[in-house]
């Protein structure tokens, strides 16, 4: 099986600790994060993780059931990038000078659908998101004008064939749980979205 | 300010408002709601506030002094593993809590459900290498199923119902609770004890789904040389009963993993024995010929499987597990069955047909026989002068009839014990399974007759693993604790001598360990010993053994370059089984 770029989608109550027990599922491994987000979710109370890591489809179903392991896992999904809308934000930081001398500049931002956030008299911050490669794109276009700083963002997704987890979340918060039991609903259909 | 130490719950129901009660007295109080008789420990700067509210406890909670942590932890494992309630420990900060982590590891590996409170320094000091300060949240994340800081003692009732919880339920597992100093001596406003029964994002079994019963059931129907293979799963779902219920109905001959050891009893005309690199001849060599395989609570560790990529190819696998990650992690189902075998058993022995497979059984009959004439007969009738260890676990099971608790270290007496000791009960095989933790019987001994106070509990030890935890010798000296020691001393470190003999050309890299004069050692702790070394004193010695009141230590000197046979070597399928 083939290498590919799997985004994992988890849910967890929000707990200190759980961020390293959920790092270590992969270190134990030795397998790499590329990026890894941590934000509240459509739930109150309920965080979400979203990371991107690059593996075969085996060994990812098998790190997604170590993670939903973890007592403070509610659920955790494996996508293809074709079953997601993501983003990641990045920003670069030029000089302004660079910037109001070459007009070109300015319209390769906006080719690149890039904004100023911050102009200052010595340098000036443009923010862009998209996919990864538009957002090295621009990191090469501004190369030749002296970009002096840029950081991106983790990735953050959404995952299509999802109705949302909020439904979902009322059967967790049941003292009993009811009898739709959520473990095995895409039980087979593993090729859209994995759960257990 | 009342004390509350003792009556809570009746002063409670006099003035029906809460009572002032401290943090580590909340704990104890838990402990007290939880069932907790004994706990194993150390005490330590860090949880000393602890140590001063169980001063008032003595009449409720047992202390059991130990040694040194990591004996106290392999106490609580042996006391889990022979009671089925989940072991307590105490340890303090720093050291006390490093001292746990081998144990955590191996009670994390083998399922055991143990609650381990330790000290911390006080939460202002957190992070700034105060006294006796390490990360243990963080040490122990990897081998815990659970963990979690208290700093404020108000947290106390609900995480220590929560460890419980998670401890004893789904698949078991150990849970360490660290409390900050200034925690255990706040007082807080103690509204009673709540046992957790629901914690919403941790879903200790999952929920059965009949079709996959259906077609776990239907293989089994159609198979014609079905196997079936168990681990601990069974012993620790209490499901000794439907397991054998269902095999009985079913037919199906039977092999264990050695941390499945005695939930079936040795005679029973189904157990076909043990799985693995030192397992039997038969369930190895058939595992890849039979038609469909059943393993129940069992995790296909890579000493029962051997070579993956030529395990049980040809067969339908059908898998029980109560953990979903288990399913598909080593060997890939066919039929995964999620849930807790007490309940997918009886489901699945309803839907079989009652069914006999007398040539099927014969085959592993017939190679029993070889087994036995190539092997067993002379590991436990040696002709030469040497004493083998079969033998003396032969002399061991005409004395106790197969009612002992055995608690093995790990090495090649542990393999030859497993092999060969005789078990009527289940709980009544404790050893280090997974993690293989050297040093683990002594202690694991010592929880053991605690959690079976009534059962005679013998421990069977290599010259190596008894000097990693020797000192808790000293343990057995207070408590006046009714255990045996067995030492099986073949001057080496046994199992790493053999693979070096085997694969090594015989380059014996630091395997040739000395001993002290363990009856000697013994008489220094009050412990009555003997020496033997001749085969004609070796039941008489079991016997006085076995007979004495109180502990006593055996050495038996057995010949020093035995090997333990059969074996898959590493590497190999479990067909290329040698005999020799």
């Amino acid at each position: 099986m083939n290498k590919q770029e799997f985004t994992i989608t988890v849910y967890t109550e929000n707990h200190i600790g759980l961020l390293n027990r959920i790092a270590i599922i992969f270190s134990r491994r030795k397998i790499n994060v590329q990026s890894l987000n941590t934000s509240p979710s459509e739930v109150d109370g309920i965080h979400r993780f979203t990371i991107v890591i690059e593996e075969t489809e085996e060994v990812v179903r098998k790190l997604v059931r170590q993670i939903e392991k973890q007592v403070e896992v509610l659920k955790a999904y494996f996508n293809t990038n074709s079953e997601i809308v993501w983003q990641e934000l990045a920003l670069y930081k030029v000089s302004t000078d660079e910037i109001a001398e070459k007009v070109q500049v300015e319209r390769l931002l906006r080719e690149y659908g890039a904004r100023a956030v911050a102009i200052r008299k010595d340098y000036t911050i443009f923010e862009t998101t998209g996919h990864r490669e538009e957002t090295n794109k621009l990191i090469k276009v501004l190369e030749p004008y002296g970009l002096i700083e840029f950081v991106r963002s983790a990735r953050v997704a959404i995952i299509k064939a999802s109705s949302g987890f909020h439904e979902k979340i009322k059967e967790f918060e049941a003292q009993e749980p009811g009898s739709e039991i959520i473990e095995n609903e895409f039980l087979n259909q593993q090729q859209e979205v994995f759960s257990m | 300010m009342e004390t509350a130490a003792i009556g809570i719950e009746e002063k409670q129901a006099e003035t029906k408002t809460a009572v002032q009660l401290t943090g580590s007295q909340a704990v104890l109080e838990a402990f007290i709601a939880e069932g907790v008789d004994t706990i194993f420990g150390y005490p330590g700067g860090a949880i000393m506030p602890i140590y001063d509210a169980l001063y008032d406890y003595n009449d409720k909670l047992k202390h059991v002094l130990v040694r040194h942590e990591q004996g106290g932890i392999h106490a609580a494992q042996g006391y889990a593993r022979a009671s089925g309630k989940a072991g307590i420990v105490f340890a303090t900060s720093g050291p006390g809590a490093t001292n746990l982590v081998t144990g955590l590891a191996d009670a994390m590996i083998d399922s055991t459900p143990l609650v381990c409170i330790t000290g911390q320094v006080f939460a202002h000091l957190l992070g700034t290498d105060a006294f006796q300060e390490t990360d243990v949240i963080n040490i122990t994340a990897p081998v815990t199923k659970w963990n979690y800081q208290v700093t404020d003692a108000v947290e106390i009732p609900a995480v220590l119902a929560k460890a419980f919880y998670i401890a004893k339920s789904g698949r078991p597992g150990p849970v360490l609770i660290d409390i900050t100093k200034n925690a255990q001596l706040q007082k807080f406003d103690y509204e009673g004890y709540r046992h957790c029964d629901h914690i919403r994002s941790y879903r200790p079994k999952p929920i059965i789904r009949k079709e996959y019963i259906d077609e776990a059931a239907a293989l089994i129907n159609a198979a014609e040389k079905p196997f079936v293979i168990f681990g601990q799963g069974v012993i620790l779902g209490k499901a000794e009963k439907e397991f054998k219920t269902f095999i009985e109905k079913s037919g199906i001959p039977a092999a264990w993993t050695i941390l499945g050891l005695s939930a079936l009893p040795t005679e029973h005309p189904l157990n076909m024995g043990m799985l693995g690199m030192h397992g039997n001849y038969g369930p190895n060599v058939l595992t890849n010929e039979c038609d469909v395989l059943v393993a129940v609570g069992m995790r296909f560790d890579d000493r029962v499987t051997g070579r993956l990529d030529k395990y049980a190819r040809q067969a339908k696998i059908i898998h029980l597990d109560i953990d979903p990650s288990e399913i598909d992690k080593n060997v890939k189902a066919d039929v995964g069955v999620w849930g807790d075998c007490k309940e997918t058993l009886p489901l699945l022995t309803k839907r079989i047909e009652q069914k006999v497979y007398p040539q099927w059984v014969e085959k592993f009959r017939q190679y029993s026989r070889e087994e036995e004439q190539q092997v067993i007969y002379d590991e436990l009738n040696p002709k030469g002068d040497e004493m083998t260890m079969g033998e003396v676990l032969r002399v061991l099971n005409e004395l106790t009839g197969g009612d002992a608790v055995i608690v093995t270290d790990v090495g090649q007496h542990q393999m030859v014990a497993c092999r060969y000791a005789k078990f009527n009960e289940t709980r009544s095989n404790i050893t280090s399974g997974g993690l293989g933790t050297m040093g683990f019987a002594l202690p694991a001994a010592i929880g053991a007759k605690f959690g079976a106070p009534h059962r005679p509990v013998v421990a069977v030890i290599g010259d190596g693993g008894v000097q990693m935890t020797i000192q808790e010798l000293g343990t057995i000296m207070q408590t006046e604790l009714n255990v045996k020691i067995l030492i099986l001393n073949n001057q080496f470190l046994g199992m790493v001598r053999q693979w070096q003999q085997l694969f090594h050309d015989k380059r014996y890299s630091f395997v040739d360990i000395a001993s002290p004069d363990y009856v000697t050692v013994a008489s220094g702790y009050g412990i009555a010993g003997r020496k033997v070394s001749e085969r004609a004193g070796l039941k008489d010695a079991l016997e006085t053994m076995l007979s004495h009141n109180g502990a006593y230590l055996l050495e038996v000197m057995v010949g020093k370059e035995n090997n333990v046979f059969p074996m898959v070597p590493q590497g190999c399928s479990v067909s290329e089984i040698r005999l020799k």
